[in-house]
């Protein structure tokens, strides 16, 4: 009797076993350790698989210092996750590399994804084939403090609209003890925050060039309109004296401590800034030239399909990542991290329009440019070497430029090789 | 583990084969071999995580591997690179710069505190404490707190006083002049306590019997110090000579987590090898060019010490 019933048992725990086997599939979903992103996902996991209930999703996370490192070693060690996480500017390498399938063009048709994505989205395309969609993306703005403008004299509700405006709110806020220190910044000049990105994508276009040339492979800023940003954004510093590099060791934490009028940033830094208890603080497009020309960088993580992913989990993969690419994902990554939404539709609806804090970003999306980095860091370090030279070592605007515009160009050539 | 157990069960299995084999030997080569069974576990361990990592680097100084695709043989192109690479000399410069002066302030500072201290009966263990503390502090912890004290006006510390005072403020690690001595100083003061300590044990240990020979002989307190204290304290200096500069030339810590915003700046002026390392590997994924880096760094380590441990030696 008890060897009946124990060989029935055993049965039935391996019919249900065979059939689980059969039914349900378990893939991996990495990206990097941020708490928001991380709760995000969660909860579209969760979303994901009452709809999906043979399909679980387990999400993997590592430090982002360490991301790349962990998806590369993974993708040789053969371990890789069937779908991932990757900024944008990391696409050439993982490529290169083997780690990303094209994605299906039967699940993610070409006119589909450049109809209702934006723009920006070709950044993910490599020959003929995309790799991978975002979920969310970013921009810049100019966030200002309504509290130092009431003190500046300047109207809270209207801020500055153009760089003339820009240059002269920054000066009615900026402050100077007797010794010339800067004690209260117009605005921050943080070269290492998104400045590098503001003078690349914005400030070069409006004053009449392009930062690079044939796919950003080949640098064309050292050129009479490289120079006159270059000069511009130097002379906030050197001459109208509105702020200082290093004030407050960086931008975003003068502006957080309420000792900068205006700060150029991202969507990604919302979160953060929707602390501050101390002021009021509000958002506005960055600033146009004379001639009402204005432009914007934006910036995303996508998510693509390990190129080893095949079968049923390549099925369920291809369900995941539409799940995560559709309005409803869009939504409530909105809600939770504050970035804006990759589709159109999702992103463009009157709520959000009428938003004053999504509103100036969601307009920046429109005219906006993305830079195909070769090699991220090295690029933003030798535009921040090329401010250095110029405020620290004392080396004319031209010279400095035309230094970063070489060596730039060599590292974008090493990088392609 | 293994070894434990073979010993524990020898003697129940008279004819199994490792008690059979050494049967026939003597006592002295059967110790032999038990010492060296033991020894092997560490040294086989030590071997796989130390010495085939450090070969490994040797090899892979020779290829171009950047994660991503296989490594290929390009034999010296990665040195010759480097020996062109302007940065590397910069790098190189400011390592040295590190070195050259860290070591010798350091040692000295270290020595002036401990020959006191030493005398000193009030609070002795409390003094020795205060400066022991920084020891034990993380380095990015100190790093930081540093970094604030530095900042220029109106939140830096050092800059508020020297206002007070009526000095012109300075940039410290805002500017490429002072930012390689700014953090040198933070080195120094985080390596003080374990180099006083040290030097202190070392004092102890010098017998009292000689002070009290060269008192009755009538030397001065100079004398002492020149003819007794030094001579004697030679083995203590020479390992702590040695040991500060490895630290100075494997600097990161602090330089690191002081220009996050700008690693090893401004302008590169803070930058140590290590760092350039960790950059070559971590951020643009070259780890052929970081092993030759690498490779490079372990010969001027070992060259360094060597000549240090040559220059210092007993004459005998």
């Amino acid at each position: 009797m008890r060897k009946a019933t124990l060989f029935a048992g055993l049965l039935a725990g391996f019919s249900t076993f065979a059939f689980n086997a059969a039914q349900a599939v378990e893939i991996e979903y990495w990206q990097y350790v941020y708490d928001t992103r991380v709760q995000a996902m969660d909860q579209l996991i969760a979303e994901f698989q009452k709809a999906n209930p043979d399909i679980t999703v387990k999400q993997v996370t590592f430090p982002y210092a360490d991301y790349q490192t962990r998806v590369i070693a993974a993708n040789l060690a053969g371990n890789a996750p069937d779908v991932m996480q990757l900024f944008y500017g990391w696409l050439d390498k993982f490529v290169a590399g083997g780690i990303l399938q094209p994605l299906p063009t039967d699940a993610f048709p070409h006119d589909k994804i450049e109809n209702d994505f934006f723009p920006i989205v070709t950044a993910m395309k490599r020959g003929d084939d995309y790799y991978g969609l975002p979920t969310a993306v970013r921009s810049l703005a100019l966030f200002y403090n309504k509290k130092l403008f009431t003190e500046a004299g300047l109207d809270p509700n209207n801020p500055p609209q153009t760089l003339d405006e820009f240059v002269a709110a920054g000066q009615k806020i900026a402050k100077l003890d007797d010794a010339g220190n800067v004690t209260v910044a117009g605005s921050t000049m943080d070269m290492g925050g998104q400045d590098h990105q503001w003078w690349r994508e914005v400030l070069i276009r409006q004053f009449g060039g392009e930062p690079y040339a044939d796919g950003d492979t080949k640098v064309t800023y050292n050129s009479d309109a490289g120079l006159k940003a270059l000069d511009f954004y130097t002379s906030l510093q050197l001459e109208k004296k509105i702020g200082k590099v290093g004030f407050m060791d960086e931008g975003q934490a003068a502006f957080r401590a309420g000792m900068a009028g205006m700060t150029i940033d991202g969507t990604f830094r919302l979160g953060s800034f929707k602390g501050i208890k101390d002021f009021e603080w509000g958002v506005t497009e960055l600033p146009a030239n004379a001639e009402g020309v204005r432009s914007n960088y934006a910036s995303y993580f996508a998510n693509g399909i390990s190129a080893k992913t095949t079968g049923e989990e390549l099925e369920a993969s291809k369900k995941f990542l539409a799940y995560i690419t559709s309005p409803a994902a869009m939504d409530i990554w909105l809600k939770t991290v504050g970035e804006l939404p990759a589709l159109r539709s999702a992103a463009l609806t009157d709520a959000n329009l009428k938003d004053p804090i999504y509103a100036p970003f969601l307009k920046g999306l429109e005219y906006s440019h993305t830079t195909l980095f070769k090699d991220e860091q090295g690029q933003r370090q030798n535009a921040m070497d090329m401010v250095n030279r110029v405020l620290l070592e004392g080396q004319s605007t031209k010279d400095s430029l035309a230094q970063a515009a070489e060596a730039e160009q060599e590292m974008i050539d090493a990088a392609q090789q | 583990m293994a070894a434990i157990e073979q010993k524990g069960a020898a003697p129940s299995r008279p004819t199994g084969s490792p008690a059979g084999i050494s049967g026939g030997l003597s006592m002295r080569t059967k110790r032999l071999l038990w010492v060296w069974g033991f020894l092997a576990v560490p040294i086989l361990f030590y071997a796989i995580i130390r010495f085939y990592p450090t070969f490994q680097a040797f090899y892979l100084s020779l290829t171009n591997w950047d994660l991503v695709r296989p490594p290929k043989l390009v034999w010296f192109a990665n040195y010759i690179k480097l020996f062109k690479d302007p940065q590397f000399w910069k790098v190189f410069r400011n390592t040295f710069t590190y070195l050259i002066i860290g070591t010798p302030i350091s040692l000295l500072l270290a020595f002036v505190i401990a020959y006191f201290l030493d005398r000193v009966r009030f609070m002795h263990n409390f003094i020795r404490a205060l400066y022991f503390l920084p020891f034990l502090t993380t380095a990015a912890a100190m790093a930081w707190v540093w970094r604030w004290f530095y900042q220029p006006p109106p939140i830096g510390i050092i800059n508020s006083v020297l206002g007070m005072l009526g000095i012109p403020q300075q940039p410290f690690i805002g500017s490429t002049d002072q930012a390689l001595y700014a953090i040198m100083v933070t080195a120094i003061w985080a390596g003080l306590g374990f180099q006083i300590i040290i030097f202190m044990a070392g004092l102890r240990a010098i017998p009292n019997t000689f002070y009290e020979a060269a008192r009755i002989d009538g030397l001065g307190e100079w004398a002492i110090l020149r003819k007794i204290t030094l001579p004697l304290l030679k083995p203590t200096t020479v390992f702590l000579v040695v040991f500060s500069s490895i630290g100075f030339l494997r600097i990161f810590d602090q330089v690191y987590n002081m220009t996050t915003n700008d690693p090893g700046g401004p302008l590169g002026s803070t930058k140590p090898l290590v760092l350039m390392i960790y950059q070559t590997a971590f951020n643009s994924y070259a780890m052929g060019y970081a092993a030759a880096q690498t490779v490079v760094l372990f010969t001027i380590l070992l060259i360094v010490s060597l000549l240090q441990l040559w220059i210092l030696r007993e004459k005998k």
